[in-house]
């Protein structure tokens, strides 16, 4: 049955196509081969500068898979968001601490939603070759993930603008050689996005490990003298209000769907791998997946990833096949909070279906509730997601 | 949820949209226009025993029926159209648009007849898929008895050879809706006691009419009684009535249930975003609020979470069938089952959380109809994760078939 189907309109695409298919399983090989969980653990334990692997990124870069929905035009390949999903759910099997969230879903689409011809051509192009790490940073103490919320400010200067204010949970922030900053244009006014160079004066960057391994920063900007090419689209950009769906909304949308891919992985892998456990550790004489109680449990998250599969899916047809902001806002919540729920349940369960083993550092099962928990919170938490969504269809 | 277009869809079913659309404009009974949320349940049941049905019902059951509609996907040859899925799916979006509900429902065109296309001879075929097109007759079904209900395979029914031709049937069925509305039984019966459990069993379809048949209502916790239990005594069936082989009816058995739970899943599908607008109008009925944000935020988030799960359930279903058009995995009924069920009861949950006090009444003036129905329905619910099989029973068939997870040895 379809959503819907009204006014003569037909269905969303729920499947992959051929190449679509080949992508996923290329892609697929190349994480079992390249990127193993435990890999978190060696990063962690090295304490590496970075916190992810230069050498797989920059062969993510060659196989295209970073530039796959950058337009040809800046050195991309051109392909749609979906495509870019199937690469971001293979990646979330195996948990991959690289850039991606920050670059592909967060700077990319900002980019490419907001920028300029001249801000797309100087920083498109290094993002699909891997050279360049560009995040976006829009959360403040306090705030609780509400893009609105936040006290940064970019105040009027002469031709450009002074920003000042301190944002936190800033992905990759300490690698990231552009990062995007929102800010209120003048108090109350609308909200604009700042390309800030890191190395400008007055910012100051200090990396921290996240519960998930990954990294995150906190950005502090002391009055940040910008030009006005510094504002993403230009002045142009703070006027279209996308009925009532701001850039950052925007952005934050996908962000939400590329993230639930991800989590999509990471939940189908941490399920398998727990359904093999349950049908390998025996206890009582018989397999733990004998037990009626495990089986029961197991066949609901697997109903429940069925579930947030299809979410997933269609929000990232829709931000491809429908162009409307408030469609897609719509779709992007329901994604998120599917797979929240869904790789929530998964993780916690595949830990306690693991027994003593699941709570060791050194089995890498913890790791899927550790970025399930991170996940959850990301890009606006189940609540606040369903408040936007019961406001979004007019209740 | 609003939708997004789509440029994928063929011409030629494009074109089939169009004319079934004008066609339905043009012929259906307008006074049957926005009177029915159109899933499997809502339409004609047909039958001789059906209480009167209004002439615009059977004006509509006539029109479609002569175009093959009421059955779109069966053949020609037996009162359907021969359609695609596809096609299928285009002609109940257009009534859904419209509100009409459709021609012809029921356990015949849900669950027997699309079991006789697969397993019924072509005598049998011609005899009932054509009446069932029609909504000649209607059909209950004859599976669970008092002590095989999940312990499906367990079913006593005794079916014994009477001369050459018949059978003699002796025994009692129990949880059959409808059987004293309906004009035929399918059953399962026991033709072989020596033989393991699923190896004895014989589907066999009886004439409630036979004597010897005798259905016993049976009421509701809803106050509803479409419940029968189904007495069978002396009961003389010919032969040409078994479905399949004899003693190889578990096969058949098993395929009508993948039919009932994908009805029972669908029904529940119903109109995309239903849920939400059911919901909402509930909401701003019993908290007093025509409109904006709703002031209670518990309520709006319970009412968002419903109506967020239901849209992942429609999406599911929908991927679900174009993954096997694919030729992508199989069906995957019982997941449906679940969730459907499931999801229809936290909906009811929820509507009774809104109506609070409005929702305690059984009868009496100080409850307005909707409220009454509404907490009758809720009641109702509670079957759905019991009826067609029972939650816990997919649950192990998902354990099990899809997941692999070991048997108790
Ligand atoms: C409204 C309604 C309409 C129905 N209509 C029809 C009809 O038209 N025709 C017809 O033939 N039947 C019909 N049924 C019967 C229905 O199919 C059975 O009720 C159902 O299969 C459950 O069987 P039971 O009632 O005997 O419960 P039981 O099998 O006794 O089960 C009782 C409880 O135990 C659980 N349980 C049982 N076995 C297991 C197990 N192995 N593991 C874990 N838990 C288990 C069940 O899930 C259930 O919760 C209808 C039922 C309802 C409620």
């Amino acid at each position: 049955m379809s959503v819907v189907v009204s006014n003569g309109q037909e269905t969303l695409t729920l499947v992959l196509d051929e190449e679509q298919q080949m992508l996923r399983s290329t892609v697929r090989q190349f994480v079992d081969q390249h990127a193993p969980v435990g890999r978190l653990r060696t990063l962690r334990d090295a304490r590496d500068e970075r916190g992810y692997s230069a050498s797989v990124w920059s062969e993510m870069a060659e196989l295209g898979w970073l530039g796959l929905q950058v337009p040809e035009a800046h050195d991309g390949l051109g392909l749609g968001f979906f495509d870019l999903t199937v690469v971001l759910e293979q990646c979330g099997r195996k948990l991959m601490p690289e850039p991606l969230v920050s670059t592909l879903l967060l700077g990319a689409q900002a980019l490419m939603l907001g920028g300029t011809e001249a801000q797309q051509a100087a920083w498109l192009p290094g993002i699909a070759t891997g050279e360049k790490v560009v995040t976006l940073a829009f959360d403040e103490r306090g705030a609780r993930g509400n893009p609105h919320a936040g006290k940064a400010l970019a105040a009027r200067s002469g031709a450009g603008f002074t920003l000042s204010g301190t944002r936190v949970g800033v992905l990759d922030a300490h690698v990231a050689d552009l990062i995007l900053v929102s800010a209120q244009v003048g108090e109350g006014g609308p909200l604009g996005l700042f390309l800030v160079d890191p190395k400008a004066a007055g910012v100051t960057v200090t990396r921290h490990v996240a519960l998930d391994l990954r990294n995150a920063g906190t950005v502090t900007l002391a009055d940040v003298a910008v030009g006005a090419e510094a504002l993403l689209g230009g002045d142009a950009a703070l006027e279209v209000g996308d009925g009532g769906v701001a850039l950052v909304d925007r952005v934050l949308d996908r962000a939400r769907i590329g993230l639930a891919a991800e989590m999509l992985g990471g939940m189908e892998q941490a399920f398998e791998d727990t359904v093999a456990y349950l049908k390998e550790r025996v206890q009582f004489d018989r397999p733990l997946g004998s037990f009626q109680a495990l089986q029961h449990r197991a066949a609901r998250l697997y109903c429940s990833i069925a579930l947030a599969r299809s979410a997933v899916l269609a929000a990232a047809r829709v931000v491809d096949q429908s162009g409307d902001p408030r469609e897609v806002a719509k779709y992007a919540a329901l994604a998120k909070v599917r797979a929240s729920e869904a790789f929530y349940d998964v993780a916690r369960e595949a830990i306690q279906m693991h027994g003593g083993i699941g709570m060791t550092d050194e089995h890498d099962i913890g790791f899927y509730l550790k970025r399930a928990q991170t996940t959850l919170v990301t890009f606006g938490t189940n609540d606040a997601l369903r408040a936007r969504w019961a406001e979004l269809n007019g209740y | 949820m609003s939708q997004p277009s789509e440029h994928s869809e063929s011409a030629e079913l494009r074109e089939f949209r169009a004319e079934m659309r004008a066609f339905m404009r043009e012929e259906a009974p307008k006074s049957l226009l926005g009177t029915s949320p159109c899933g499997p349940f809502d339409g004609y049941w047909g039958g001789k025993l059906h209480p009167e049905v209004p002439a615009d019902v059977l004006r509509w059951r006539d029109v479609t029926l002569a175009r093959g509609l009421t059955a779109p996907t069966w053949p020609k040859a037996y009162g359907g159209a021969g359609l695609t899925f596809a096609h299928a799916k285009v002609l109940y979006d257009e009534m859904r648009e419209l509100g009409l509900p459709r021609p012809v429902v029921g356990f015949g065109f849900a669950m027997i007849g699309p079991t006789l296309l697969q397993f019924g001879n072509e005598e049998q075929k011609l005899q009932h898929l054509p009446a069932i097109c029609a909504g000649e007759i209607r059909w209950c079904q004859g599976y669970s008895e008092p002590n095989a209900g999940s312990d499906l395979a367990n079913v006593q029914l005794a079916c014994e050879p009477d001369g050459p031709d018949h059978y003699m049937l002796n025994g009692q069925k129990v949880w059959t809706s409808h059987a004293d509305r309906s004009d035929w039984i399918f059953c399962l019966a026991r033709t072989d006691r020596a033989a393991k459990k699923q190896k004895g069993i014989t589907f066999i379809l009886v004439d409630m009419r036979t004597e010897g048949v005798t259905p016993r209502k049976i009421e509701l916790i809803s106050g509803a009684s479409p419940f029968c239990e189904t007495f069978f005594e002396n009961v003389r069936v010919p032969r040409s009535n078994v479905v399949g082989e004899v003693n190889a009816g578990w096969t058949v058995a098993k395929a009508l249930l993948g039919h009932e739970r994908s009805m029972i899943g669908q029904s529940i599908g119903r109109d995309p975003g239903s849920t939400q607008r059911e919901l909402v109008k509930l909401a701003r009925k019993h908290l007093d609020a025509p409109e904006g944000p709703l002031p209670d935020a518990l309520q709006r988030d319970r009412v968002a979470a419903v109506s967020m799960e239901e849209a992942a359930f429609q999406l599911t279903l929908d991927r679900l069938a174009q993954a096997r058009a694919a030729g992508g995995p199989g069906t995957e009924s019982s997941i449906m089952k679940i969730v459907a069920t499931e999801l229809k009861q936290r909906r009811f949950e929820a509507g009774m959380a809104l109506a609070g006090a409005q929702g305690l009444g059984w009868e009496g003036d100080a409850f307005d109809d909707e409220d009454l129905s509404y907490t009758r329905e809720w009641l109702r619910s509670r079957a759905n994760t019991i009826e067609g099989g029972s939650s816990e029973v997919q649950l192990n068939i998902i354990a099990k078939a899809v997941l692999g997870l070991p048997e108790v040895k």
